[in-house]
């Protein structure tokens, strides 16, 4: 009757089935061009016709890159192929990191009906992750879960770990990977000949191929990505003279007879503390733990305990130039150095560390006494800042390098002595009074302000900061004690004070926290 | 192009008659430019027609066969300004740079040119840089052709289309004594595919002939009166040819039925991804043959309004699919139905989103939307009343962080701006403005330094209104590449002559390395065509700065930062400009690291410094990574269950460059970073010593494990 009828609605073509549709999605400088290639090849030695693109840009490595490849049998004519991967029309998608498969599933490129999903699952950090103070690592979790959801079938491994071990890159794991998966219509004999026509770090290139053929085949095959199997950590030994390991015996079999949840840390804890100084300390560890467990609660599974004995091991075991020259200086140090940088053969190591202690670490050194008055007297720290306190590189595989610091790493005979202990030890037994007295009233918050030791850490002006908010956490925990939510609002600061450097989110969130309690007026007494 | 060889591509243009090209379109571009007697090439590298650039300067023994010359121009102005040659001689010429900052810094050579007209075919290759990918301000390129009167083609993206579109252009220039620019968009340039080759053509007339017999008309001069009588031309004589050119030539095509109540009007760079979403409407089949009428328009100015009326006839509404804005063509598709009275209903950015790249998605919905309301029949009866039913994925908006381009891995300007941030730490915040360039990236965290750039080499210029001075200086930061495009004149010039107190800083890593690295003037290695090996610093002498500080190795983060205070601190009056020099990681990589392997094969010494982490003694605070932010520094988890942060980590991607160790010293961070050197075929008195050394120092460990407890016990 009108116009339309003079085109009435048929079905669409059935070889555009045919079209298989793939992207790779990658971080810059990971090969996703020479992967791309190999795919083109091969699709053309198997008869097909093929297209790829990319928007490669800029010359920098970092980003993330997309590549696009578009195949169909070979037939009469040049197929239309579109240019950019469209969202539910990819029947695979190649993500050469976790985050990237993350992106390709956020995208809309990964969909039930046709998408296989072939993933890396290592993980190359994105600069945001790596910068805050606290964990800022994404969940990689978060994204598996994702992928077996929406993908129709997930092939997922640690492709760069496959690639590397092979002495190979990722782009020739994941080309193993699609190869092994069975999604393209091509016998591996294709695929290693694609590898072969490059031309370029062949046999490296086929061993990291073969390898993840199997990964790809075995992942495939469960529909989930199996996890890595955690290895039992094995009990370390412990050697030393009879007389020290008695006594170790003795504060071992004491850890162990704890409660359970508080045994579990507790033996770490202890290892590391007799680790950074003696047996006695270890007595001392033990003792202060035992402190908090005679006023601890069973019935709420000693967690005061457990985060006892954790934070007081990492507060008891500080971080001073004895510490770090006795760590540098240990054979099992140069052992595993040697291992990465795969120092073999004939070749020679050379260790450079680099140090540069200012002038209250130098102090800190001192005699207590000593020490505070030189710390107080602003003309001995600057004297003592010009003749100490700039940047030295040992070569601590050299004899001077290494004398030094073995002599350095050696002085824990004298550390007891010094003022960085004695302010150490005030520090830990303050904080710890303090957790221990909100305990009758709110065990959740003594737990909380346990806790709160994770924000000390690092060297020099990053200590001091990490120390100037767990000192404002502290002074905010003081208006909000009593009320039914301290502890939540505890592990809320704790979280903002780790979110940047500057303090931001936490100036924001003891804002919040001024603004109720002057307004309500917190209880002064619980 | 110093480290990079494009010998492989280079044997593509050298295919004949009868032959086969496979590769990507950019190099198809190239070698269409040789087949059609091009004279002389020119332009200015950036992505996506780099490649152009790079392959054609690898092959200067074909060219010099051809009697082609080839310039790597000073900056896209100087590349525009070469087709002056095609004023006068019958020569074709072509230049390339990227869209639309390209065409910006060029626009006063390209009017110029286009109201002197041309004799011999001038065609202007521009890779239009938008969409997904993109590294510039998001513009069109489309204006320039409307403002100067200049044609522009817009192929569709395959090879043969856009070989053809080069000869094309060359004719319809010829034809119509006008330049033509052709459009390219990012992914046509890198799209792969075969078209069948034809032999080289030598020029009728070469460069180096026109010379014997120069030639000049002062009517092609662009002073009064001859300049009003070009305007007139133009519009009387160039246009009606052009017009006449294109139909006569059919160079826009139409597909599809001829007869059908719609049809699509749209830019050839769209017609893949038009032909997609008809294909996954049950609309077109896999070879692209449509139900639907199809009006392709591989002309995008001028639209002629002839064809396109011929082709509204008998239809009832049309769908124009232009990317980006303004709609330029739809709104001269309107007014040209407006003026003949047509009753034709005209859509386009009514349905499809005014701003953005056209996706997938975007072409599907578009087309999809304007067919269901304006042909419903036409739609099979799943796309007409979808019944989807699809598992909504978990929204991973908030997990997915972002990744934009950064620094790679031993970066020479990751330094510098560490040592910024450390002088900010004592200064306060500064005004910074920035260039073009890798450097850029600099305004991203961790560093957060730069904020504004208002074009290649204006990064000084940028900060003119703080040429004053006060309380603390202004910095501006210019990398090598920007220095020499434009940066001298607009930038340096500019801050001697009007007694600049501020600060400016010049990354000179050797390269213009943001696009690829090319060489630039100041560029330490010996080029054959090219003269390099100027330092930036005699420049600066030569325009009147005397405060000149050179560093030679800007991993020295202590002293650049030293240096950086000294510039803000001064009392000496006028610019104060530091030129920061360290290679570009990636093409000093590129050319040391199969010398180093050859050599070890060799037997010969090589050390191979890495860097790595004690992660004991890392306490997980992750200061390093806010002045670093290297690829190859990332984090680990440790098994400790005494641990809650992840520690530092450095894998074996890391070159050594030093960064970290200079970091940890010049900000007093940690002790936990450390080198290791690995010497490969060491000497025997090196291994000699190695060997006394290690007996001395396992004695001392023995001795003093022997005394404690030991945990860590070594297998």
């Amino acid at each position: 009757m009108t116009l339309h009828d003079s085109l009435p609605a048929g079905p669409a073509d059935p070889r555009l089935q045919g079209i298989i549709k793939i992207a790779v999605l990658a971080v810059g400088g990971q090969g996703g061009g020479v992967l791309t290639g190999w795919i083109e090849d091969v699709a053309r030695r198997s008869g097909y016709v093929a297209q790829a693109t990319s928007v490669a840009g800029v010359a920098q490595r970092t980003g993330a890159t997309v590549y696009y490849i578009e195949m169909a049998p070979g037939g009469s004519g040049a197929p239309v192929f579109a240019l950019a991967p469209a969202a539910g029309d990819v029947d695979i998608m190649i993500a050469a990191e976790m985050m990237e498969a993350g992106r390709a599933i956020l995208r809309g490129f990964v969909t039930p009906d046709r998408t296989v999903l072939i993933a890396s699952t290592h993980r190359a950090l994105a600069v945001s992750e790596k910068t805050a103070p606290g964990d800022g690592i994404a969940s990689s979790e978060e994204v598996m879960a994702a992928a077996n959801l929406v993908a129709r079938r997930f092939v997922a491994a640690d492709f760069e770990r496959l690639a590397v071990a092979n002495g190979s890159v990722i782009s020739a794991s994941l080309f193993g990977a699609l190869a092994g998966s069975g999604a393209l219509p091509f016998p591996r004999e294709a695929f290693e000949a694609a590898i072969r026509g490059g031309g370029k770090g062949v046999e490296g290139s086929l061993r990291a191929f073969a390898a993840a053929f199997d990964a790809a085949g075995r992942s495939a095959g469960a529909g989930v990505a199996a996890p890595p199997a955690a290895a039992a950590a094995p009990e370390p030994a412990v050697a030393g003279p009879a007389g020290l390991l008695a006594a170790w015996s003795a504060l071992q079999a004491e850890a162990e007879a704890l409660p359970a949840p508080v045994a579990e840390l507790a033996l770490p804890g202890l290892r590391k503390v007799v680790d950074f100084q003696d047996a006695d300390y270890g007595g001392e560890y033990l003792a202060r733990l035992r402190r908090v467990l005679a006023v601890d609660d069973p019935a709420m599974g000693h967690v005061l305990s457990r985060e006892a004995a954790k934070y007081i091991a990492n507060a008891m075991a500080y971080d001073d130039v004895i510490r770090v020259a006795d760590l540098k200086t240990r054979p099992a140090r140069f052992d595993r150095i040697r291992g990465e940088m795969a120092v073999t053969g004939d070749r020679l190591l050379q260790l450079t560390e680099f140090m540069h202690p200012r002038a209250e670490e130098i102090v800190g050194m001192l005699p207590a006494g000593l020490g505070r008055r030189v710390l107080g007297n602003p003309r001995w720290m600057a004297r003592i800042d010009r003749w100490f306190g700039h940047g030295r590189r040992l070569r601590s595989d050299a004899l001077p390098g290494f004398l030094a610091l073995h002599l350095l790493g050696g002085l824990r005979f004298w550390r007891r002595r010094t003022l960085r202990h004695a302010e150490e030890q005030g520090h830990l037994d303050a904080w710890l009074a303090r957790a221990l007295a909100c305990r009758d009233s709110d065990y959740a918050l003594a737990v909380e302000v346990l806790r709160c030791r994770r924000l000390i850490k690092g060297y020099s002006d990053t200590h001091a900061r990490g120390k100037s908010k767990f000192d404002r956490v502290m002074q905010a925990l003081a208006l909000v004690e009593g009320r039914p939510d301290a502890a939540d609002w505890a592990r809320r600061l704790r979280e903002a004070a780790l979110a940047d450097e500057e303090g931001k989110a936490l100036d924001g969130a003891v804002l919040t926290i001024r603004s109720f309690a002057q307004t309500t007026g917190a209880p002064a007494e619980g | 192009m110093a480290e990079r060889s494009f010998k492989a591509e280079v044997e593509h243009l050298r295919l004949g008659s009868g032959q086969t090209f496979t590769g990507e379109g950019i190099l198809a571009l190239t070698k269409a430019l040789l087949e059609n007697g091009v004279g002389y090439v020119g332009g200015y590298q950036g992505a996506p027609i780099s490649h152009l650039m790079d392959v054609l300067a690898d092959a200067q023994d074909l060219l010099a066969e051809l009697g082609v010359r080839f310039e790597a121009n000073a900056n896209e102005a100087a590349a525009a300004a070469m087709l002056a040659a095609s004023v006068h001689y019958p020569i074709r010429g072509a230049v390339t740079f990227k869209g639309s900052v390209g065409v910006n810094v060029a626009s006063d050579a390209l009017a110029n040119l286009a109201s002197s007209g041309v004799n011999g075919g001038a065609l202007i290759i521009v890779g239009e840089d938008y969409g997904e990918g993109s590294s510039i301000m998001q513009e069109r390129t489309h204006p320039f052709a409307m403002k100067s009167q200049f044609w522009l083609l817009d192929p569709r993206p395959n090879l043969p289309s856009i070989v053809k579109a080069v000869g094309d252009g060359f004719e319809l220039s010829e034809a119509s004594n006008t330049p033509v620019m052709l459009m390219v968009r990012i992914r046509s340039c890198h799209v792969t595919g075969s078209f069948p080759t034809r032999d080289n053509r030598r020029p009728p007339l070469t460069v180096r002939a026109a010379l014997s017999n120069p030639q000049s008309d002062f009517a092609r001069v662009v002073l009064p009166p001859m300049s009003f009588a070009h305007e007139q031309d133009k519009i009387r004589n160039r246009w009606p040819a052009a017009e006449a050119f294109v139909t006569s030539r059919h160079l826009n095509e139409i597909f599809g039925p001829k007869e059908a109540p719609v049809g699509l009007v749209l830019q050839g760079g769209m017609y893949n991804g038009v032909i997609r979403a008809l294909q996954r409407l049950g609309l077109a089949d896999l070879y692209g043959n449509s139900r639907v009428p199809l009006y392709v328009l591989n002309v995008t100015y001028p639209l002629v309004a002839p064809e396109f009326l011929a082709f509204c006839e008998g239809k009832e509404q049309v769908l124009v699919i232009e990317e980006s804005q303004p709609e330029f063509i739809e709104q001269t598709l309107s007014t040209y139905l407006y003026r003949a009275r047509s009753s034709v209903r005209l859509r386009g950015k009514d349905i499809f989103p005014m701003a953005g790249e056209y996706t997938g998605q975007v072409f599907l919905d578009g087309i999809g939307t304007f067919l269901r309301e304006a042909a419903p029949a036409l739609l099979p009866a799943v796309v007409r009343a979808p019944n989807e039913d699809r598992p909504v994925p978990p929204d991973l908006g908030r997990v997915v962080p972002i990744r934009p381009p950064g620094f790679c891995t031993g970066c020479p300007e990751r330094p510098i701006f560490a040592a910024m941030k450390l002088v900010q730490r004592e200064t306060g915040k500064l005004q910074i403005s920035a260039d073009i360039g890798c450097h850029l990236f600099a305004a991203l965290p961790p560093f957060e330094i730069g904020g504004a750039t208002m074009g290649y080499g204006l990064g000084p210029a940028a900060n003119a209104a703080f040429d004053g001075g006060g309380e603390r200086r202004p910095v501006a930061i210019i990398g090598d590449g920007g220095f020499w495009h434009n940066g001298l004149s607009s930038g340096f010039t500019n801050m001697a002559f009007n007694r600049s107190d501020g600060v400016a800083v010049i990354v000179d890593n050797y390269y213009s390395a943001a696009t690829g690295g090319q060489d630039v003037m100041s560029s330490r290695a010996a080029n054959p065509t090219k003269s390099t090996g100027h330092p930036i610093t005699k420049a600066l002498r030569g325009i009147g700065i005397d405060w000149i500080r050179q560093v030679d190795r800007t991993y020295d983060v202590g002293h650049m930062r030293d240096v950086l205070r000294e510039a803000l601190t001064t009392k000496e009056p006028g610019p104060k400009v530091i030129v920061a020099s360290s290679e570009c990681m990636l093409n000093r990589q590129r050319r040391e690291k199969p010398l180093a392997q050859q050599a070890i094969r060799d037997g010969r010494r090589v050390e191979v410094p890495r860097f790595g982490v004690d992660e004991a003694v890392c306490t997980g605070d992750h200061a390093c990574m806010r002045l670093s932010g290297c690829p190859s520094l990332g984090l680990k988890r440790l098994e400790d269950p005494l641990r809650d942060d992840p520690v530092a980590t450095i894998d074996q991607t890391c070159v050594g460059c030093g960064n970290c160790g200079e970091v940890a010293d010049a900000a007093i961070l940690c002790p936990s970073f450390y080198r290791a050197d690995v010497i490969h075929n060491p000497t025997p008195r090196e291994t000699r010593r190695a060997a006394f050394r290690a007996r001395v120092i396992g004695w001392l460990q023995s001795r003093r494990a022997a005394r404690r407890l030991n945990f860590e016990v070594p297998s």
